[in-house]
């Protein structure tokens, strides 16, 4: 790798863990100085490694650099001798020899533990995520807009008031108490969960950008499931989810980037190697007495890696959404269930329920009526389709919706 | 948005269906629910099985029964949400116990907690 790909390469897998220890050492309410040292340690690769070459083993380097950078920063900045200096000094070490520990281990805790600080209940969930990103992802302020589909300043804006908060909570970079961790448990899910659906369902046309915000949400929890005290059933289950949905990247679209509807995948492209782990963390979710959410959603997912259209296949999944509904409403939930009833009873029935869900803002609404009413009332289907066509966003959607159409002269 | 309880009333509890009746009528009762959850108006609910029940009577005398079923038993009820009776009506309208001679269900206004009702 030349110095062009590698420092953006060790920028993601380093940043993230360099920033985790430094800040974990410091307190999150210097969580921004842990980012600056951190990126200041890379814009001295940059400087250094142009001029001199690339060191034989350069995350040691910019380990090392971080180290002396913290250590320097720790003894000649006055705040930090006032305020954090003299709690650092109450342990045994000297500030001259503070540790600073960038072992695998203790940067595995500390992102760990960071995770659970970001995920704190007073932090909206749109910045969790923002921060999630930033911080345990090494994601550029640039790349967290666009996966948002947002500006720069908004991001920064709603960084900057996610860590104000985490300084006026005084939120610990710790691992929760026992009885703790499953409430705040519930919240860092939530987060990877929304963090993977971003990356899944982006509407932003930067694929690489999607498919990283999906294996950064997988890394992350795979860190929870590491872990002997977070590795619990519900955690299981997302993952499971998880490795079902990503096992159809390759599936789901096509050379030119659109994407590829379900019923139209190659399923040779399937990766089963990630269905295989979707079924092995399926399984181990089952210990528990509680169905959460991932539960119901990584069991549908789990049919839909099996592509044979079974009528057993589609009353198994037309029973998980009924259940999912009744833990959780959610819109798309409730037009997949309808279609799914179609399958799995018949049509018409499904014409009856859709009817009823009445989500007329909602293009994903007329596609499914549109669906429903093709081969049944195809003037019907279309006039829904033209509906359709005309409350959708993206033009990714608006293609869709068009092949529709077009194939109702066909039928 | 009020919330009114859909309760299953059966002419004869004492029945005893097939297994595989039974499975016919619990896929049909999912799916009912699962239709009203859809529209986002499920708010909750159980079945009242008559394993482990018992009826406790004047002076703590305690039986196994009967469960009202002199003349119809409970079989469960569903809480849902609706913008009128008639609209919880319609939703009772759907339950698959309504498919057996003599059943009914009976759709009852929750009382609101506050103070008033």
């Amino acid at each position: 790798m030349n110095q062009q790909e590698l420092i953006p390469h060790l920028f993601r897998t380093e940043f993230r863990k360099i920033t985790a220890v430094l800040c974990k050492l410091f307190g999150i309410e210097h969580i921004e100085i842990a980012e600056d040292l951190a990126s200041e340690t890379f814009l001295t690769a940059l400087e250094t490694w142009t001029y001199k070459g690339i060191p034989q083993n350069p995350t040691a380097w910019l380990y090392s650099v971080a180290k002396n950078k913290a250590r320097n920063y720790i003894t000649r900045n006055n705040i930090f001798e006032g305020k954090i200096a003299k709690q650092i000094r109450s342990s045994p070490l000297e500030t001259e020899e503070i540790e600073i520990d960038l072992s695998e281990q203790n940067i595995t805790d500390s992102q760990l533990q960071m995770l659970f600080a970001i995920c704190h209940p007073a932090i909206p969930t749109e910045a969790q995520i923002g921060l999630a990103l930033r911080i345990l992802c090494g994601f550029g302020i640039d790349e967290i807009a666009n996966a948002f589909l947002t500006n720069k300043e908004n991001i920064n804006k709603r960084l900057f008031r996610a860590r104000e908060k985490l300084r006026t909570e005084k939120v610990e970079i710790g691992f929760p108490s026992k009885t703790e961790i499953n409430k705040r448990l519930e919240a860092v899910l939530t987060t990877l969960y929304l963090l993977f659906s971003e990356g899944y369902y982006s509407e932003s046309n930067d694929t690489v950008l999607r498919e990283d915000l999906c294996q950064e949400a997988m890394r992350l929890i795979s860190l929870l499931i590491e872990n002997e005290q977070t590795n619990l059933p519900n955690v299981n289950a997302l993952y499971s989810l998880m490795c079902f949905h990503a096992s159809r990247f390759e599936a789901r679209k096509n050379e030119n980037g659109e994407i590829i509807l379900y019923q139209d995948q190659d399923e040779t492209l399937w990766n089963k190697e990630l269905i295989t782990k979707g079924i092995y963390h399926l399984n181990l979710s089952s210990h528990g007495n509680k169905i959460s959410k991932y539960h119901l959603e990584a069991s549908i997912a789990y049919w839909h890696t099996i592509k044979a259209d079974t009528k057993e296949k589609w009353e198994a999944i037309l029973q998980l959404y009924n259940q999912l509904l009744q833990i959780e409403y959610s819109p798309v939930a409730a037009l997949n269930r309808t279609f799914v009833l179609s399958k799995a009873n018949s049509k018409k029935e499904a014409i009856i329920e859709a009817e009823k869900l009445n989500l007329t803002s909602n293009h994903f609404y007329f596609v499914l009526l549109g669906e429903l009413y093709t081969g049944v009332d195809n003037v019907k289907a279309k006039q829904n389709f033209q509906q359709a066509l005309v409350l959708a966003k993206t033009n990714t959607d608006k293609q869709t919706i068009q092949k529709k159409i077009d194939n109702l002269l066909h039928h | 948005m009020d919330e009114y309880a859909l309760i299953m009333r059966h002419e004869d509890g004492g029945k005893i269906a097939s297994p595989e009746q039974m499975q016919i009528w619990m896929k049909q009762t999912m799916d009912w629910i699962g239709g009203i959850a859809a529209q986002n108006k499920f708010s909750g609910g159980t079945g009242l099985p008559f394993e482990n029940s018992k009826v406790v009577w004047h002076n703590n005398v305690v039986t196994n029964g009967p469960f009202g079923d002199i003349k119809e038993t409970i079989g469960g009820f569903i809480t849902v949400k609706a913008d009128s009776v008639e609209e919880a009506v319609e939703f009772a309208k759907g339950c698959p116990v309504l498919q057996g001679e003599g059943n009914s269900v009976e759709v009852r206004k929750i009382a609101k907690r506050d103070g008033v009702h």
